[in-house]
């Protein structure tokens, strides 16, 4: 008797805790948003929770939410990066101007695109750390000159994915039905665990947070800050690689221009990253990826033009913005 | 041999001559009052020998071997460790993983969260600091808490040459005394020089064995704790408020 009556405030009070320890993680909010969207397209549209839909959606989500995961990285560093989406479109041309001009095999010729990324995430970091641009200046030049890199070497026209690529690799890396999708999950669950429980992480969070104290502890604020634009820039060029053996064309409109860029940023900011640095959560860029492609998707099921997407979306921004300043200062004071 | 040995060091700020030319040297198992103007450079001399700031001129000797320090990473591979004035704490960032920032236990490549939590709480729990939870964020603490969590970030450190940068300044009267108690503990290890910038000459005489007065960029005045006093100190600095009013 006494016992049961001593354990039914125990249970309540672990209920609590746990509901606590939910609403203070940063993801929940959108994981609500996530999943209260599926229930209402499903009930809106018995198509919405088809394997065929959930590949679109998947489709849709996968190489944003890479390039989301990188861009977490940077805010939480404190930096930012619009010259992404354009490296993303130049990736793949880079792998076929290597392979179909001077005769580099597949793999090494997907490796030279990668590291022709990570160098220019190393220009941008160098110019914003070394020469004090902001990198929104930095990368917003560095968005334009690859914008004309990518012009002038295409001459603005599409071309095909190199035959030396195709088969299993082409499959593996993306245009396999559930490719992309692993590959993102894959991407998003390593970088989850970096950012949390390793020492990169710690300092990623240290410089964004506070860069003075950091530079006392002894942590090279520069160095971290140019590790995250190389980090970017690297998985900008694997999503638009990924893209282009997914739809099986390399163009430079895919991935190109902002639209990339701005949805990844996008991501982010409704998942719970903070763009004034120090906070970030790499899941919740992949949850706030998962709610846009929802959307979109959802929209175009029930019959919705397509055309207040981007009204939905620029609402979805700004509450989760404000959402975000009120909860930053309710854990401030110390309420949450 | 002297721990720690300054010689001949200047820095300059553009127009700014911030230290014209400091001598100083503490032992093992000594403590150092600095004493100073607002902005006569104690923090800069700080900054200095914590290899935050490069000087202009002079030198810094560690064990009588001179060091060159390239940063504040080489200064604590050398076993040189500050308290800063603003304790540069990530609000971020747990307590636990302020106290082990740029010192991180790993296992593997994983941080070993489990021993820093355990560790965090030992020391606080030996300094007889109250901090309920360590894995509380820094922002939540109150003042004198966050002055504790960085005393004890550099205290637990190892560090041989510790410096501390106005420790006292958020303190309340209890943990005022935590903190001076924690100095006189290390001074018993006789182990670990210490530096120590502090405002209130009450409580520098009272820890520390010698005292220096650092004014207009120089070492001005240089003397054991024991043959001074509040009074002689306190004479010793308002003149040259006074004289640098008559010229203003």
């Amino acid at each position: 008797m006494s016992l049961a009556v001593a354990r039914t405030p125990g249970g309540a009070a672990l209920a609590r805790r746990a509901w606590d320890g939910f609403v203070r993680r940063r993801e929940a909010s959108v994981l609500v948003v996530a999943i209260g969207l599926v229930i209402y397209f499903q009930a809106a549209s018995p198509l919405f929770l088809t394997g065929d839909n959930l590949r679109n959606i998947a489709q849709a989500t996968a190489p944003t939410a890479i390039v989301a995961v990188g861009i977490v990285f940077l805010l939480v560093s404190g930096e930012i990066d619009i010259s992404v989406g354009m490296v993303a479109a130049l990736a793949p041309y880079l792998m076929h101007y290597a392979i179909d001009f001077y005769r580099v095999p597949a793999v090494p010729a997907i490796l030279l695109a990668l590291a022709i990324a990570a160098g220019v995430g190393l220009v941008n970091g160098l110019i914003t750390t070394r020469l004090r641009v902001p990198s929104f200046v930095t990368t917003l030049g560095m968005f334009y000159l690859l914008y004309g890199v990518l012009l002038t070497t295409s001459k603005a026209y599409p071309v095909a994915v190199p035959e030396p690529v195709k088969g299993s690799l082409q499959t593996w890396l993306g245009a396999g039905d559930w490719a992309s999708l692993s590959w993102c999950l894959l991407v998003v669950a390593v970088f989850h665990i970096v950012l949390t429980r390793t020492r990169w992480g710690l300092h990623t969070i240290s410089v964004g947070g506070n860069p003075l104290g950091a530079t006392e502890a002894g942590i090279r604020v520069n160095r971290v800050k140019v590790g995250n634009f190389m980090l970017v820039s690297v998985l900008g060029a694997v999503a638009g690689l990924m893209e282009a053996f997914r739809i099986n064309s390399i163009d430079p409109n895919i991935g190109g221009g902002t639209r990339i860029t701005f949805t990844a940023i996008a991501a982010a900011v409704i998942g719970g990253t903070a763009l004034a640095g120090g906070s970030g959560t790499v899941v919740g860029a992949l949850l706030g990826m998962f709610v846009l492609a929802m959307l979109q998707n959802g929209f175009n099921l029930i019959g919705v033009s397509a055309n207040p997407f981007f009204l939905i979306q620029g609402i979805a921004i700004l509450v989760s913005m404000i959402a975000n300043q009120y909860l930053s200062r309710l854990r401030r004071t110390g309420r949450s | 041999m002297a721990a720690l040995v300054v010689e001949g060091v200047a820095k300059r700020f553009g127009a700014l001559t911030a230290l014209e030319d400091v001598n100083l040297h503490v032992d093992r198992g000594e403590v150092l009052g600095l004493l100073g103007d607002n902005g006569a450079g104690k923090s800069t001399l700080v900054k200095i020998i914590c290899g935050f700031h490069r000087p202009d001129r002079g030198r810094i000797l560690v064990d009588g071997v001179p060091v060159a320090l390239r940063g504040v990473d080489h200064a604590r591979s050398l076993g040189i460790d500050t308290v800063y004035q603003d304790l540069a704490l990530v609000n971020e960032l747990s307590v636990y993983h302020n106290m082990f920032l740029n010192r991180e236990r790993r296992l593997g490549p994983l941080l070993h969260n489990r021993l820093m939590r355990r560790l965090a709480e030992e020391h606080l729990r030996d300094m007889g600091v109250d901090i309920p939870d360590v894995t509380v964020e820094a922002a939540k603490l109150s003042g004198g808490q966050r002055q504790a969590v960085a005393v004890a970030r550099s205290v637990y450190s190892d560090a041989r040459i510790l410096l501390l940068d106005e420790p006292l300044a958020a303190m309340g009267a209890k943990e005022a005394t935590i903190i001076l108690d924690l100095v006189a503990d290390l001074k018993a290890r006789g182990d670990v020089a210490i530096v120590i910038i502090a405002h209130n000459y009450a409580q520098a005489l009272q820890v520390c064995d010698r005292v220096n007065i650092l004014q207009q960029g120089r070492i001005t005045f240089d003397r054991p704790a024991a043959e001074t006093s509040v009074t002689e100190l306190t004479d010793l600095m308002v003149p040259s408020h006074r004289d640098r009013r008559r010229l203003a």
